[in-house]
């Protein structure tokens, strides 16, 4: 009983990371109808960026600032080269241009780290609750996501800047009636998404090895997190992070590893098809 | 017989033969090689064309369709001594009423809630693949080389699928052709233009749809069969590979959607281009960045690829070549 409580425990703390990468494809899908392919891309080189800090010196919960900053800076530039004239274009055009994004980053991770594991080698303390045991790394990872999430929550709803990034999603064109630069707000937004996606990519590598090509399967965890949610909806992207993670928990003792992910995909077409808005509603 | 006063017509028959004959005047097998990838991406390209070029549905995963024909065929063939032949028809059609159930279900979804999906039920077919112990798990599908025994020996056989796989690429520019010629088609571009509109004008948009995709299901499917006969042996990444799903997409978008040469020509560019820069050693590196930054730019500034920027050069050009 111990071992599925524990399992399942393991599984709402990791969820909760998944639920920060799905907030950042959701985030920026709610506000410019755009599907980041580059999700993926974009949470390896945050672990790689993570990996650099930790390289030079700095411990890796102090790097997740300087990986913030950087991961802001880079969506903002994705935006400005990959994004911004094809925006209001058809679907295939942004799951293109964002994935074309993705093969660069990907090409240059490669030429530069190779596709060989790495991992942040830092001291992990163990806390024993009862009989279930958690690694500090683990507890870390989980409360920065929280915070992270409510930090989100506090820009959109109680600063001018949020309300400007809500209204642009809401009806592009009228906040612009409004005087809300637009084009800015989209930048900014794919910038917050970009870092949020970076930031979980570096609490996740504090927690296993990675490599350049291991933000494929965040990827698609997000994916699926941010559609039980509801496209477009925060809130939900973080529940059904947690949802993901209480499966895989919950599951784990009792069937093989590998078809976990089968269940996880079965229930993303099936949520698609019958609850296309997702279990907690669209995007708000 | 309208078709055979068609210039197009001859020129995809031409284009099949000298496929078909070219790597034989030599028994140039190196030759074959490079033609049987371009092919095999010609075929890829020109079917998916029907659902992103011909009805506006991006179809991300169409990768599946090549990995269930090659995982029946092999199957067959392996586990029940079927004959290729009737291995390969039957994984079409067999992948094709699958592709027919599942379209009634997905195509209702639209744009991007559609895309998600299909990479959802490519990654979902894969992860039950490499659990699925009937065919091999995670190890995949080995034949035994006796299998060739029966087509005359190894050397033989490869030149038999070989030709099998130049008759399978005609016959997807021949339906291409067909499909764009047809009302049929002209109902898929109605929903390509405004889905609603085209269903208020009386057109059977679920049908067309779930005809179309499991229309563009059957072909990929019997080309993975051949393919994965030829190679001998079918795993899961190689059989999904949701990579090459989206390069035939970049074929599709390079060559121009929606014409029939457009995702021909750009399937076979592609690949030379591939093979430039994966043999060039100070581009292999950077083959992924090289192809990323053209994806780019094609969609930056030339949304209508190759064939659309040729349209508007020489408009008479269309004439010619569809």
């Amino acid at each position: 009983m111990v071992e599925i409580l524990s399992s399942v425990m393991d599984g709402l703390l990791i969820g909760l990371v998944y639920g920060l990468a799905a907030i950042g494809l959701t985030l920026i899908f709610g506000v410019m109808d755009v599907v980041n392919l580059a999700h993926g891309a974009i949470i390896a080189l945050g672990m790689f960026f993570l990996y650099l800090f930790f390289g030079a010196g700095l411990h890796p919960y102090l790097a997740l600032l300087p990986v913030a900053v950087l991961g802001f800076i880079f969506g903002v530039i994705v935006y400005q080269i990959a994004v911004r004239k094809i925006i209001s274009g058809p679907p295939l055009m942004s799951l293109l241009a964002t994935f074309a994004v993705s093969m660069i980053i990907i090409g240059v991770g490669t030429a530069l780290w190779s596709t060989s594991p790495y991992n942040i080698n830092f001291k992990v303390t163990t806390y024993n609750f009862f009989g279930y045991t958690v690694t500090s790394a683990r507890l870390v990872s989980a409360v920065a996501a929280v915070l992270v999430t409510f930090g989100l929550y506090y820009f959109l709803y109680r600063t001018v800047l949020g309300k400007a990034v809500r209204a642009v999603a809401n009806n592009r064109e009228a906040a612009e009636l409004m005087g809300i630069p637009s084009q800015q707000i989209l930048a900014i937004t794919f910038g917050i998404g970009t870092m949020l996606a970076m930031l979980s990519g570096a609490l996740i590598a504090t927690l296993f090895p990675f490599t350049i090509l291991s933000g494929g399967v965040y990827e698609l965890k997000s994916f699926v997190a941010s559609v039980l949610g509801g496209l477009g909806n925060p809130t939900g992207a973080l529940f059904g992070g947690i949802i993901l993670g209480l499966i895989e928990g919950s599951v784990a003792p009792f069937i093989q590893v590998s078809w976990t992910n089968v269940i996880e995909f079965v229930i993303f077409v099936g949520i698609l098809l019958f609850f296309p808005t997702g279990l907690f509603g669209g995007r708000k | 017989m309208k078709a055979l006063k068609s210039p197009f017509f001859w020129l995809i028959l031409a284009l099949t033969a000298l496929f078909a004959f070219y790597p034989r005047l030599g028994n140039n097998i190196t030759l074959r090689e490079t033609l049987v990838l371009s092919a095999v991406y010609i075929i890829l390209a020109s079917n998916l064309n029907l659902m992103i070029g011909y009805t506006g549905y991006v179809n991300f995963g169409s990768i599946v369709f090549f990995g269930l024909g090659g995982y029946f065929t092999l199957w067959l063939v392996g586990a029940h001594g079927w004959n290729v032949y009737a291995a390969v028809l039957f994984a079409g059609f067999i992948t094709s009423l699958l592709a027919m159930a599942l379209g009634f279900g997905i195509l209702r979804l639209r744009g991007a809630y559609f895309a998600l999906a299909t990479i959802g039920v490519n990654e979902a077919v894969k992860d039950f693949v490499s659990n699925f112990d009937t065919w091999g798990g995670s190890e995949g599908i080995f034949l035994p080389f006796t299998t060739y025994k029966a087509m005359g020996g190894a050397g033989k056989a490869l030149w038999t699928v070989y030709l099998l796989i130049i008759l399978v690429m005609g016959i997807s520019l021949l339906l291409s052709w067909y499909v764009k010629r047809s009302k049929f088609g002209l109902g898929l571009f109605a929903i390509r233009e405004d889905e609603d509109a085209a269903i208020v004008l009386g057109v059977k948009a679920p049908k067309y749809k779930a005809l179309i995709y499991s229309l563009s299901a059957f072909l990929p499917a019997v080309a993975g069969g051949l393919y994965f006969f030829k190679n001998g042996s079918v795993v899961p990444e190689e059989a999904f590979n949701l990579h090459l799903s989206i390069e035939s997409i970049v074929m599709v978008m390079l060559g121009g959607q929606g014409t029939v040469s457009g995702p021909a020509v750009g399937a076979f560019l592609y690949e030379r281009l591939r093979g430039l820069l994966l043999t060039t050693p100070s581009l292999s590196n950077f083959h992924l960045v090289i192809a990323g930054v053209l994806l780019l730019l094609i969609i930056l500034f030339a949304p209508g690829g190759l064939m659309g920027w040729l349209y508007k050069k020489w408009p008479r050009i269309r004439e010619v070549l569809e």
